[in-house]
């Protein structure tokens, strides 16, 4: 080895000569630019359309000021989790990936984001005609350096303002190479601006600082009031992702107000787990539905529909025992690689059942038994033991994965399920004499009953064939977890083996009734309503449910009688209602339809509950999920909130927490904080 | 502009349009430049591209040019960056696609262009990942220490040692696999 290390030094110390020929040409192509740099005259056209390189940096600057002053980013201090924070923003919205546009630093960090319209990076790219520095799925790891050199390069300085003016004319000289062209694209624009985003960092997002604000959400107008006289009918498809809470999270964390655009309420109500009543034996759904105050509207009222999905055979499942195997090599010191694996496994420990084992092995170096075999109600303990892991030392996988099978051997017992869930960022390979034989290894334990699954942390992973192949023969599964996201999905998934999802195409109507409900509005889901005969109609898609969750949907309604009211009754009335409709109760405010396919087929079956006017106290879950449409109403644009404002939503969700177990409630209430702060300004 | 002018002030003076100091400063440069771009990519040929384009792109560049830092700092900074963004456009085919699989399998690919080339440094630097071939490139070629590279890549000198044992350890790697 040292012969390579050797052998390697003495080749790149051998001089190459530069080839006279080409130097002359680059010489000679840098001072065709230089002149042509020189003598723009360009300039005073181009004042109109200002990619002004003395405001980028200026703001740029600015931007690390503010970053700095709040000791909320202390997380960002980090030399490397800073330089991230740049590159970095969170594809997190589940729709296709983001295209990074190299327009991070123009963006104010005090203000909202701007629409990503013409960029300084577009208008390159157009000139530039190919080789658009807009690059697409990057996966290569984050270059934190790289982006952090070009701000430190784009800092202001004194020197900075005499040039401010020759800078506006960067563009604007005569492009008559179109080599250079092409080359300033590349070349003369700030590193930052072209380093594709990374890997997508988790839900780690307080690493991360929305500076880009290019990205794509998926977005829609609010949700208007409706006259139930002329719409009596609302219909949706459940949501189930959270993505928005974490990207909101990520913009608070960083000290900006989230853009508007990237708010959607739904996706924040649905972020919390709720207790709601479990379905009946055999019934895949059962919803919960509360009516209560309107927290910012004495005239309204919320109903508050909750549908939590059943969660079949987890109680019958034998006891299950997991040995984590983790990589605590160097490497893995990256805040999208320990501190999310971290994040994830705790996460998963929710999941687990009082009667479940939990051991820890790390390997970095020597392997270790870092937590003895330990009953999963003992979450204190297990907990701690996660977060003493720190990263520190080189890889030695094979020889922690003996470890990790021998505990695991001890752990087991008749029927139990033994499964070692090895997480590493894929630095697998050093250590292992044989693959071959380690396979085989694998393979040998499988058939006594213990499993093997892989979660790959981090990109840039170079023996993602390696995990694959031993997840294979461990009967488990390799996953990349990116995000916290993925990490639940992934982490549950495997555990209950029975995560499937239970129903599929599950929609949502709400027939409103004209004689109690005059108006209402559906909070969130903006990006989910369905026309009224869809829900009807089975081709159309709609979101899944998996075992166990629980989704929530918030409408508030206005009496007829009410003050709040917004639209006057109509003179003349409405048309009266069809003689054969139901004589409705008074007490029924409307009628709930629940339409959900059995997975993998493709006929929806019906359950409908009627909505009534209910007299009891709503519950915690309840409010807590009012006080978060609240606190997403907050962000974006609070129309319908009267004098409502952050002081009552911190206070009504503080109210609100219940037991929290995880601190998710407790964290969306210092989140308000940190809002309520920021809007003051 | 004597010989002996510091490259700091030619370049201040570049900045500002002296043409006379640009074309001192490059003259001083250049190889420099070529050599570091050489152990960057480990081609010759990859190496005079990225060059003439860091060279054409240098006009524009230098206008960020503020005295903060020595002048061969700031340029080995300006040509490790350029390397990347070379690197991203090669792999931005094979990406466009999706997934690892094809990552790799172009990565595999570029080995397989370097070894059929009969490179062994091309070969081995296509290996390490190219965080570890800046490194490589800055310590060993141009042998500057620890704190100049991590000053000039922007990362603690620790990150740089940590980033030469893991050098150590995949050069290790790789005569193994070769072994076999």
């Amino acid at each position: 080895m040292t012969d390579d290390f050797e052998a390697l030094k003495a080749a790149l110390k051998t001089t190459a000569a530069a080839d006279p020929a080409a130097r002359a040409a680059a010489l000679a192509r840098a001072m065709e630019n230089f002149d042509l740099l020189q003598g723009s005259p360009g300039a005073s056209r181009l004042i109109t359309s200002p990619p002004s390189r003395t405001g980028l940096l200026m703001r740029g600057f600015t931007m690390l000021k503010s970053l700095n002053s709040r000791p909320l980013l202390a997380a960002t201090t980090s030399v490397a989790a800073l330089a991230i924070g740049f590159a970095v923003f969170l594809p997190l919205t589940s729709h296709a990936p983001v295209t990074p546009k190299p327009e991070v630093a123009k963006q104010d960090a005090t203000t909202k984001p701007q629409p990503p319209a013409t960029t300084e990076a577009d208008r390159y790219a157009a000139t530039a005609g190919t080789l658009a520095p807009v690059e697409t799925a990057p996966e290569i790891p984050a270059d934190a350096p790289t982006a952090l050199d070009s701000l430190t390069e784009y800092a202001p300085s004194a020197t900075v303002a005499p040039r401010a003016k020759k800078a506006l004319t960067d563009t604007g000289a005569p492009q008559a190479s179109r080599e250079m062209d092409v080359a300033s694209a590349e070349l003369a624009q700030p590193e930052a601006l072209m380093q594709p985003a990374p890997a997508p960092i988790a839900d780690a997002e307080s690493y991360s600082l929305p500076l880009e604000n290019t990205e794509q959400f998926s977005s829609a107008p609010a949700n208007p009031v409706k006259i139930t006289a002329e719409e009596p009918v609302s219909t949706f498809s459940i949501d189930v992702d959270t993505a928005s809470y974490a990207v909101v999270r990520a913009s608070l964390n960083a000290g900006v107000l989230p853009d508007p655009q990237s708010v959607r309420i739904e996706e924040m109500v649905n972020y919390f787990p709720y207790a709601y009543p479990a379905p009946e034996a055999g019934q895949p759904f059962r919803s919960s539905i509360t009516v209560m105050p309107t927290p910012w509207n004495p005239g309204t009222r919320l109903v508050h529909i909750g549908i939590q999905g059943a969660l079949p055979a987890v109680e019958n499942r034998p006891p299950l025992n997991l040995v984590f195997l983790i990589d605590t090599s160097g490497s893995m010191d990256e805040p999208n690689k320990l501190p999310l694996l971290k994040q994830s496994l705790a996460l998963m420990l929710g999941q687990l059942r009082a009667d479940d084992q939990v051991a820890i092995v790390a390997y970095a170096g020597s392997a270790g038994q870092v937590l003895a075999p330990t009953q999963a109600s003992n979450r204190t303990a297990i907990l701690t033991a996660l977060d003493n892991l720190a990263a520190g030392g080189s890889t030695a996988g094979a020889e922690g994965l003996e470890l990790a099978y021998q505990i695991a051997a001890t752990m087991a017992s008749d029927g139990e399920v033994s499964r070692v869930l090895l997480a590493t960022d894929g630095d697998f390979n050093v250590g292992i004499a044989d693959p071959e034989a380690l396979k085989t290894y694998i393979a040998a334990k499988r058939d006594t009953g213990i499993y093997l699954s892989v979660l790959g942390f981090g990109r840039g992973n170079l023996d993602d064939a390696t995990m694959q192949a031993l997840a294979q023969n461990g009967n488990g599964q390799a996953a990349y977890i990116d995000t916290l996201n993925e990490a639940r999905k992934v982490l549950v998934d495997q555990l209950t083996g029975a995560l499937y999802p239970i129903a599929a195409n599950v929609k949502i109507q709400v027939e409103w009734n004209p004689a109690t409900v005059a108006e209402y509005r559906l909070i969130g889901y903006e990006t989910r309503v369905l026309a009224r005969e869809d829900f009807n109609n089975d081709k159309i898609d709609a979101g899944d449910i998996g075992a166990g969750t629980a989704v929530t949907a918030i409408y508030e309604i206005t009496a007829p009688d009410s003050p709040a009211r917004r639209s006057d009754p109509l003179r003349y009335g409405t048309a009266a209602p069809a003689s054969d409709a139901p004589a409705t109760d008074a007490a029924e405010l409307g009628f709930l339809r629940l339409r959900h396919a059995a997975p993998g087929s493709t006929t929806s079956t019906l359950i409908e509950t009627p909505i009534l006017q209910s007299t009891a106290a709503p519950s915690e879950d309840a409010r807590f999920a009012a006080a978060i449409a609240g606190f997403g109403q907050l962000l974006t644009g609070a129309t319908y909130l009267n004098d409502w404002g952050w002081d009552q939503a911190i206070a009504l969700a503080l109210a609100a927490r219940g037991a929290d177990e995880f601190g998710y409630r407790i964290e969306a209430v210092n989140l308000m904080r940190t809002a309520k702060a920021l809007s003051a300004r | 502009m004597l010989m002996d002018t510091p490259d700091e002030t030619l370049a201040t003076a570049a900045a500002s349009g002296d043409r006379v100091a640009f074309g001192l400063l490059l003259e001083r440069h250049y190889d420099r430049v070529f050599r570091l771009a050489w152990r960057l990519t480990g081609l010759r040929a990859e190496a005079e591209d990225l060059a003439q384009d860091i060279c054409a792109a240098l006009p524009a560049k230098l206008r960020n040019w503020r005295g903060e830092a020595r002048f061969s700092t700031w340029l080995y900074r300006v040509v490790v960056n350029a390397a990347h963004d070379q690197r991203r456009r090669h792999a931005t085919h094979a990406r466009a696609a999706t997934g690892w699989g094809d990552w790799e399998i172009a990565r595999q690919d570029e080995i397989g262009v370097a070894r059929a080339a009969q490179d062994w440094l091309a070969a081995t630097m296509a290996r390490l990942s190219p965080e570890l071939r800046d490194t490589v490139a800055l310590t060993l070629g141009e042998e500057m220490t620890q704190a100049e590279a991590g000053a000039v890549l922007g990362v603690s000198e620790g990150t740089i040692a940590w980033r030469m044992s893991e050098v150590k350890k995949r050069l290790r790697a790789i005569a193994a696999e070769e072994a076999r």
